[in-house]
């Protein structure tokens, strides 16, 4: 099983990304995906700072990744995709569908499929693997049985699936955050930058219910599959996506391992997960084809 | 840069969740109505709702009779264990005479492209389609011959897309807004389990649970209270992303969007300048007498902008209209939704 961080979902400052990175150039994972999925208006880090950064982490051995946004609407968007798709260093995970094309047309490939692109049975995936994927993120409300069927073992093409952090559940072309600081989406002010971890949204009953990222909602839970072993193996995953949290994402990344590349007890792990100050609590509904919502 | 096509009158595309809906559509003057089957394949499975298939022949034959059309929905994702009512349901829609299918999944488009050559493609909303790129990608692999917008972009998007589109596009008009991107949206997955992708259902009434006391009625959606609403407050609907939470320092608010409705008559000259093919009106969840008498407004509407678009009078939005649609609009309220600047 190998361990891949996903893109960073948050608008963290300059140099608290770069430190992020340096540090993960070191850590037990093998895949490293980059690149702003969420926002084109967050724009303190550009094309040029994320290839550097895939450079050093790509010396560093770690197998590099750039994503391309998920929600692509506008022209300057469409640029920031084509300079993402045409570049030939880096493979790409599409966030939309959007990339598959312009990825088409610059002969591009292999490449992976985000876990934006609905891919919810063995067929549709058959057809992305005549476009020349080598990699599928699972859609995140997907059962893991589901995933074994989707994609069984063997393939020509790696399964991943969302085995830490808050789910991404949905896009608007609204912005959130800014619509909570009464502000307008053209001058949002960048005030998602306040919340390293999104913004908690709790329920009338006080519950942590969801998390505000801009033009993304969140689960403000974390989803958690590290004692899912047994029903990861079946389903031929192979590849474990951890999403950044601003907050106990290195011991997190340190309990993956020592369960996925050491054999360390996955209940004693999660048991240990849970007594981290981390930013929500752990699920796994999803896995169980239950609500995501349901604790791990 | 490419130009804009030469407007034409758009079609006017109307709900259907039952046979009688779809008279009044017809009747009310719709070109063309659409409708699903009473299953997971399609976007609005809700018990009570939709269509089998003597009805979709029957409404199929009435469409025929006054020279309007019938879409059909089949615009979930196939599922995992069983794609056959996905595929009975491609079958079905050419053998009951659709004039065309609205799709998502590329495992329903492919199969459909490979089976029936001749049947006509829709892409639908729920493919989640928002820029140009994506539509060229369906039409290369899939030659669909028209793409649903989603609910997302600002009216100088879609302009731009459409100067670029290699298809038709056709918007929505009027109806409940889906706040987030359609296709892309987990949420009543996250609280009920049940996927509107793959069920075809959102904050379904199964999940949903009014717990009534003295200080009023609680909503619940999969146990997670989603709103509460004081004594004599009106109610809505407790879909999750028009429910009211607490974040920060607000403890009861619209944290998502409030319950209100998408109306773009104000736009309707504009829209048919940009050159949209069809205008959608949402709504097969609703009554029969709400298709009717909003499909009897946006057909003047549209009859009136096309004639001021052609050099005969004027087209402004008649108090009348507004006044009929407001009392069919959630919560009373209405939006330009991503069209609005507030949005932006």
């Amino acid at each position: 099983m190998e361990l891949t961080i996903g893109p960073l979902l948050y608008w963290w400052p300059r140099a608290a990304v770069f430190d992020f990175y340096a540090q993960l150039a070191d850590a037990p994972v093998q895949g490293i995906v980059l690149g702003e999925q969420v926002c084109s208006r967050r724009n303190e880090i550009r094309f040029e700072d994320w290839l550097a950064l895939a450079r050093e982490l790509r010396a560093a051995g770690k197998d590099v990744r750039l994503a391309t946004l998920a929600l692509v609407m506008s022209e300057a968007e469409l640029r920031t995709l084509r300079r993402v798709c045409e570049q030939d260093e880096f493979a790409v995970e599409a966030g939309d569908t959007a990339a598959l094309q312009v990825l088409a047309r610059a002969g591009r490939r292999p490449h992976t499929l985000g876990p934006h692109l609905n891919i919810y049975n063995a067929e549709a995936l058959q057809e992305h693997a005549r476009f020349g994927a080598d990699r599928w993120v699972a859609p995140v409300e997907l059962s893991l049985d589901a995933v074994g069927r989707i994609n069984p073992a063997p393939s020509s093409i790696a399964t991943e699936v969302w085995g830490f952090g808050r789910l991404p559940l949905a896009f608007s072309a609204r912005c959130f955050t800014a619509r909570h600081h009464r502000l307008q989406k053209d001058d949002c002010q960048f005030r998602c930058r306040d919340d390293a971890d999104g913004l908690l949204l709790r329920s009338g009953e006080g519950a942590e219910f969801l998390a505000l990222n801009g033009v993304q909602t969140q689960s403000a839970a974390l989803q958690c599959l590290i004692a899912q072993g047994a029903a990861l193996c079946a389903a031929g995953v192979n590849r474990l996506r951890l999403s950044p949290c601003a907050q106990g994402f290195d011991a997190v990344i340190a309990q993956f391992d020592a369960v996925f590349g050491h054999a360390a007890d996955g209940q004693e792990a999660l048991a240990a997960l849970r007594r981290l100050p981390l930013p929500g609590t752990l699920v796994d509904g999803f896995a169980r084809r239950a609500p995501g919502l349901e604790a791990a | 840069m490419q130009t804009l096509p030469t407007p034409g009158k758009p079609q006017l595309v109307c709900p259907a969740g039952s046979l009688r809906a779809l008279q009044l559509a017809l009747q009310a003057g719709a070109d063309a109505v659409y409708l699903g089957l009473k299953d997971a394949t399609n976007a609005r499975n809700f018990a009570g709702l939709n269509f089998d298939a003597a009805q979709v022949r029957e409404g199929v034959a009435q469409a025929r009779q006054l020279g309007r059309q019938v879409l059909m929905a089949l615009n979930t994702f196939g599922d995992a264990r069983d794609r056959s009512p996905w595929q009975r349901a491609v079958d079905r829609a050419v053998e009951l005479g659709a004039d065309a299918l609205i799709v998502a999944d590329i495992a329903v488009l492919t199969d459909a492209r490979r089976r029936h050559p001749q049947m006509r493609l829709h892409l639908s909303v729920q493919a989640s389609a928002t820029n140009y790129e994506s539509i060229q990608f369906y039409r290369e692999h899939y030659g669909i011959e028209r793409a649903v917008l989603p609910r997302v972009l600002t009216l100088q998007q879609v302009q731009h897309l459409i100067r670029h589109s290699p298809v038709p596009v056709e918007v929505f008009g009027f109806g409940s807004l889906c706040v987030m991107v359609e296709g892309r949206c987990a949420l009543s997955s996250y609280a009920t389990g049940q996927s509107p992708n793959t069920a075809g259902v959102c904050s379904p009434p199964s999940a949903v649970r009014w717990d009534e006391a003295a200080d009023g009625v609680r909503a619940r959606l999969g146990g997670v209270l989603i709103d509460h609403y004081r004594p004599g407050e009106p109610r809505a609907y407790p879909t999750l992303c028009k429910g009211r939470f607490a974040v920060g320092a607000l403890p009861h608010d619209y944290a998502l969007e409030e319950p209100t409705s998408l109306n773009t008559l104000a736009l309707l000259p504009q829209l048919i300048e940009a050159g949209v093919a069809a205008i959608k009106i949402e709504g097969r969840q609703r009554s029969p007498a709400y298709v009717a008498e909003v499909t009897k407004v946006w057909r003047a509407a549209i009859d009136s902008a096309w004639a001021a678009q052609s050099g005969q009078g004027r087209y402004s939005v008649q108090a009348a209209w507004d006044g009929e649609l407001a009392r069919w609009a959630e919560g009373q309220q209405q939006t330009l939704g991503a069209y609005d600047r507030p949005w932006r």
